[in-house]
């Protein structure tokens, strides 16, 4: 309770005078970054369409405005800026490791299978 | 006077150990390690949502196609516009959320109960969404036909290359066939509903008009549906089995089966997070009102409830990437 509230971010490029302008700021950029989503997912810009590490480079592009968006959803509204870095990194350590490395381990044996189904004597359309 | 009566809380707030880990209280902290175990369940599933997806990566239906609604636009194409919409719905929600808290650690108690009132508001709209999502999803728009091989068939026209209904180009043929319901045969055969148009009718007009083209569910490397020529389209026909309206847990017309499966978990899972954080809501908002945490001398159920509030926000903004922009 009362606790201190950190009001910068961009790494202390944006400072805000009270922490309920700092909420209103955060939603603003929350909403530009899901405006870029949509916009670009309804474009679909041509050269952003060429694939990338077996996905297209939009889709990467999606990923990483989604990364963002939930940083500052957990650093901001969740205010883990202002919690201790052993609480911090104890919750956050756990999900970083995790979730990236059973991402991979099934994404990776999906690809397998998908070749081995294209490519088996066995017939999928009938 | 204020300092003091934070020293009060504080004192209040200490573990039966005596001190206070992390300087969290322990009701924080325990929401924190549900909201990391939830987290990897939501991993669990999204993760397999991919694992189908990339093992099915050439005919995985495309989101733009598939969720084009958008209320009181009916025959608009909208893609994305509206679970967008939701998006902001859900943000703002957890925005109020943030406002209430603030407002909490300032012990302004009208201030909490107002904000409350509005997260509850955002809430229950975007649950509500969520379900005229799921109606028009069920519903289905074009109808399709599905082979042995259970891979789905979809109908275009040739000139424009828009989407073909099998309700409007099928004949209608006079048929005995009515829903068989166990009453009237053996009690453990049954069947909920006939199709609108019969597997005949689709594929009589079908033959009638030189117009219209199969669509299969496989993509080029443009990440386009393959359109099928007309001899080749006459000839799949025939291997047609089902006439597919809608999507149910066991087949859709939208394409592989497992997309309407994953969409009713992974959503509705979801959904009911949202409801759940609603009613709890609710609930919080009530004893806000009755003075409950003005005696305690601490709004910090109000935190708490705000942690859940958010959680379910990020988890949403996954799920609107994986499922609808990817």
């Amino acid at each position: 309770m009362g606790a201190e509230h950190k009001l910068e971010i961009f790494r202390g490029l944006l400072k805000f005078k009270s922490n309920e302008q700092k909420i209103w700021g955060v939603l603003i950029f929350l909403s530009i970054v899901t405006i870029i989503e949509v916009g670009l997912g309804i474009i679909k810009p041509a050269f952003l369409l060429e694939s990338f590490l077996q996905m297209k480079i939009l889709n990467w592009i999606f990923v990483f405005l989604t990364l963002v968006k939930a940083y500052y959803i957990a650093w901001d509204f969740m205010h883990l800026r202002d919690e201790t870095s052993g609480l911090v990194n104890s919750i956050v350590l756990p999900l970083l490791i995790l979730i990236p490395y059973l991402a991979f381990i099934l994404i990776l044996e999906a690809d397998y299978i998908y070749d081995i189904m294209q490519a088996g004597f066995q017939s999928w359309n009938f | 006077m204020k300092a003091s009566t934070i020293n009060e809380n504080e004192e209040s707030e200490l573990w039966s150990g005596g001190n206070k880990p992390l300087k969290a209280s322990y009701g924080k902290m325990m929401m924190w390690f549900f909201i990391v175990s939830d987290a990897l369940t939501f991993t669990g599933f999204l993760v397999s949502y991919g694992f189908s997806r990339f093992k099915n990566i050439n005919s995985w239906p495309i989101a733009d196609e598939v969720f084009t609604h958008f209320p009181f636009l009916h025959g608009v194409d909208a893609p994305m516009y509206y679970v967008a919409l939701m998006t902001f719905i859900l943000i703002f929600s957890s925005v109020t959320m943030v406002l209430a808290v603030d407002a909490g650690h300032n012990m302004n108690k009208s201030k909490v109960a107002f904000y409350m009132f509005l997260t509850i508001i955002g809430g229950a709209v975007f649950v509500g969404s969520q379900a005229w999502e799921w109606k028009n999803f069920i519903k289905g728009e074009y109808g399709a036909l599905e082979t042995r091989g259970g891979q789905i068939l979809q109908f275009v026209n040739s000139d424009n290359g828009k989407r073909a209904s099998i309700r409007e180009f099928s004949k209608s043929i006079p048929t005995d066939r009515s829903t068989h319901l166990n009453s009237k045969g053996i009690w453990f055969f049954g069947e909920s509903s006939l199709p609108t148009v019969s597997l005949l009718e689709v594929k009589e007009g079908f033959k009638s008009d030189n117009n219209l083209l199969i669509r299969t569910e496989y993509l080029d490397d443009k990440g386009q549906k393959i359109v099928l020529s007309r001899e080749e389209s006459l000839d799949i026909i025939e291997q047609a089995q089902i006439v597919v309206e809608g999507a149910n847990l066991i087949r859709n017309e939208y394409g592989n089966r497992l997309f309407a499966n994953f969409f009713f978990f992974i959503t509705g899972f979801h959904g009911f997070h949202v409801f759940s954080g609603v009613v709890i809501n609710i609930i919080i908002f009530f004893n806000i009102l009755i003075g409950t945490y003005e005696r305690r001398g601490h709004y910090e159920m109000v935190e708490k409830v705000g942690l859940y509030w958010h959680f379910v926000d990020l988890v949403w903004v996954f799920v609107f990437t994986f499922f609808y922009l990817v």
